[in-house]
């Protein structure tokens, strides 16, 4: 069946989880029509991406059971590679690619060499090597201020079709402008999607199985004959191409590349939060997850900010719940999410249905 | 016993250990190195005092995470929100007390810094003591698990730090006999550098000498090397692991306490920042080791006031690399511990 072999046979198995992916798909695809307004058009994009990078993640976390501190280096590697390729060449494609194959060769010989360098020890050296490496790398981004831009980073123009300035037709469709920002949103969500679909069929190939069992007990999958070394570097090199891509993308919707947008520890810390709270070792997890999250980022703060405005009697309590503070809530569901639903919402959902 | 008693010279003692001597020479080897490279000896001395109270204070903090990971496998990332935790707790203590901490008298000036510091271990130990009990415990021996949690445990903890003591930085001044530099002819060396040092020496010679002189110390060194083995004789290593859990978390207090009144500016996230650095120390020193945690405390932030001096591009990757350069020679870190 065509749906089988464009979800590699891999199903959402629970109805709830199938009709929340459908809406979120729905919603992105439909997002520039349904939702007028920059800020809306905005989240939606970050969305893609995020599902992307996120997707990309769970290869790692979820799937071969590596813990990685160092997914924002290969971001931001997308971002900076795309962006500064604009910057010092010029708006065209020919920059754009240029920078995109830069920036995927450096991402595969860091997370070659890295790989190779830790990760024939155990899950905890390697997380620390990584988070050693990506805090460097962020470090050596923000002080190079003569090539990155330091930590104002850099702003660019991008080719013409790609511009808010660009109309492909004259007419307004449904309301909406056919204008240079709706190609790069659709630009943004095809690749993602086509992205995350691969990802898909990766996980659901032989190779993901044994990522999997490299996952459930490496000794024993290293005794039926597979090299877990190289599984774990060619699933680490994967996860970095995809993040480094899901970078480029980012600084292709942002015209911009900087240490706040790509770099920072924060964004790592939400990659960790929506994996873990969408659901380990599924990538619809990511899907539901990252949807969830960045709009609770975007439109829970201000649900929280009223709350806390409400309550400026109460002086701790008003504290918590001021509109800064939803990492706190955020970071008690994660701890509460890894102890007592490991598999997350989706692993929730699916047990919906079986009990 | 007789037996063997009998059977044995009368002299004979159970087979030494070999002394690891090559990685205690780096230390010196590196300081006579760059000397020629910095070219002035007051310079030198002086770079090479700050690297060794920057080296002490890691070291302070350090210490208990890589004893708890080589006593029960267990590596808390949330180990850097004890570090915030007592600098924070500190001011408590110091901001309401700065007619002492200006007052112009040694004696005055270390009392209130003594209150704080022990408001600070009291407060770090009995948050790491919860901690142990709440998030760590029940994920014993999934590493996964417990990268995750403990994670999560800090990005908790950051958080409330915010909630209550404000989301804006604290500055927290140092107490006026610690201010300025001693000169020494043409060296200069900052007063409270020397304070550092000094501390960081006691707890680096009391964790010796508990370690080595102890029966607690002599639990701890045999759970390191073979914790089953030490169940079986009879001891509960459980009880001990936390006892050692809370004594770490107390140090992380303590050095935090120190750093914040280093950088005489607090953030949340400070603990977290300088995480990186000791994880760098525990690769390097070898996990579980603290002897080799000491001599990685002191390469790692002498390393890096070098080559600051020398060139500074480098110095943001002079830990990388010397990581690197390190694990290259040793794969396992300075002082392997045995059972790893």
């Amino acid at each position: 069946m065509m749906l089988t072999r464009i979800l590699s046979g891999d199903f959402p198995r629970s109805r709830i989880l199938a009709l929340s992916l459908l809406i979120v798909l729905a919603g992105l695809a439909l997002a520039p029509f349904l939702f007028p307004g920059a800020r809306a058009l905005n989240v939606a994009a970050t969305i893609c991406i995020f599902i992307l990078l996120v997707a990309s993640y769970d290869l790692l976390l979820g799937y071969t059971g590596i813990v990685s501190f160092a997914h924002t280096m290969f971001y931001g590697i997308g971002a900076y590679g795309v962006g500064l390729s604009l910057y010092k060449v010029g708006p065209t494609w020919g920059a754009v690619f240029m920078g995109l194959t830069i920036a995927v060769i450096v991402s595969l010989a860091l997370a070659l060499v890295i790989g190779l360098f830790s990760l024939r020890v155990k899950a905890i050296f390697y997380a620390m090597i990584t988070l050693a490496v990506a805090s460097a790398f962020a470090v050596l981004a923000s002080q190079l201020s003569d090539f990155t831009g330091g930590e104002d980073g850099r702003t660019f123009s991008v080719p013409e079709v790609l511009r808010p300035g660009f109309r492909l037709i004259e007419a307004e469709v449904f309301g909406t402008a056919i204008n240079g920002k709706l190609i790069t949103y659709y630009l943004v969500f095809f690749t993602a999607l086509a992205l995350f679909l691969l990802l898909l069929r990766v996980v659901n190939s032989p190779f993901g199985r044994v990522l999997q069992a490299i996952r459930e007990n490496d000794f024993r999958a290293e005794a039926l004959g597979y090299r877990t070394v190289v599984y774990r570097t060619l699933a680490n090199c994967l996860s970095a191409v995809t993040a480094t891509l899901a970078g480029a993308l980012m600084a292709l919707w942002l015209r911009y590349a900087g240490p706040q947008t790509t770099l920072s520890f924060t964004i790592m810390m939400d990659i960790l939060l929506i994996v873990v709270i969408g659901g380990m070792g599924t990538l619809y997890g990511a899907a539901i997850g990252s949807a969830l999250f960045i709009l609770a980022q975007n439109y829970l703060q201000a649900l929280m900010r009223q709350a806390s405005d409400g309550l400026t009697a109460v002086p701790v309590l008003a504290n918590l719940l001021h509109p800064d503070r939803w990492l706190l809530w955020l970071g008690v569901l994660f701890v509460l999410s890894v102890y007592y639903f490991p598999t997350g919402i989706v692993g929730k959902l699916r047990n919906l249905k079986r009990s | 016993m007789t037996t063997t008693a009998t059977s044995a010279p009368a002299d004979s003692e159970l087979p030494r250990l070999r002394l690891d001597v090559a990685p205690l020479l780096v230390l010196p080897i590196l300081a006579l190195l760059a000397l020629p490279l910095v070219g002035s000896f007051p310079t030198w001395v002086t770079l090479t005092i700050a690297g060794l109270a920057m080296g002490m204070m890691i070291f302070i903090m350090a210490s208990g995470l890589t004893l708890v990971f080589g006593l029960m496998d267990v590596l808390n990332f949330g180990h850097g929100a004890f570090v915030s935790v007592g600098a924070f707790t500190a001011t408590l203590v110091l901001l309401p007390m700065q007619g002492w901490m200006q007052a112009d008298s040694v004696l005055l000036n270390l009392s209130a810094l003594g209150l704080a510091v022990a408001l600070a271990i009291l407060v770090t130990g009995a948050l790491g003591w919860a901690f142990e009990r709440i998030i760590v415990m029940p994920v014993y021996g999934q590493h996964l698990k417990q990268i995750l949690i403990t994670m999560g445990g800090m990005i908790v903890a950051e958080q409330m730090i915010h909630v209550i003591w404000g989301p804006d930085q604290i500055p927290l001044p140092l107490p006026a006999s610690f201010r300025g530099v001693f000169l020494f002819g043409d060296v200069a060396v900052e007063k409270y550098r020397l304070l550092a040092v000094a501390v960081g020496l006691i707890v680096f010679v009391a964790m010796f000498l508990v370690l080595n002189r102890t029966k607690v110390g002599l639990l701890i060194r045999a759970g390191v090397e073979n914790g089953e083995m030490v169940e079986a004789l009879g001891y509960r290593i459980r009880r001990l692991f936390v006892g050692v859990f809370v004594a770490g978390s107390a140090l992380a207090g303590l050095g935090g306490v120190l750093w914040g009144l280093y950088r005489e500016m607090l953030t949340a996230s400070m603990g977290a920042d300088l995480m990186v650095l000791v994880f760098i120390v525990i690769i390097i020193g070898g996990l579980g080791s603290v002897g080799g945690c000491f001599i990685g405390a002191m390469l790692v932030a002498l390393v890096a006031n070098y080559t600051g001096f020398l060139a500074p591009k480098i110095a943001l990757v002079s830990n990388i690399l010397l990581m690197v350069a390190i694990l290259l020679w040793r794969p396992q870190g300075l002082f392997p511990v045995a059972k790893r």
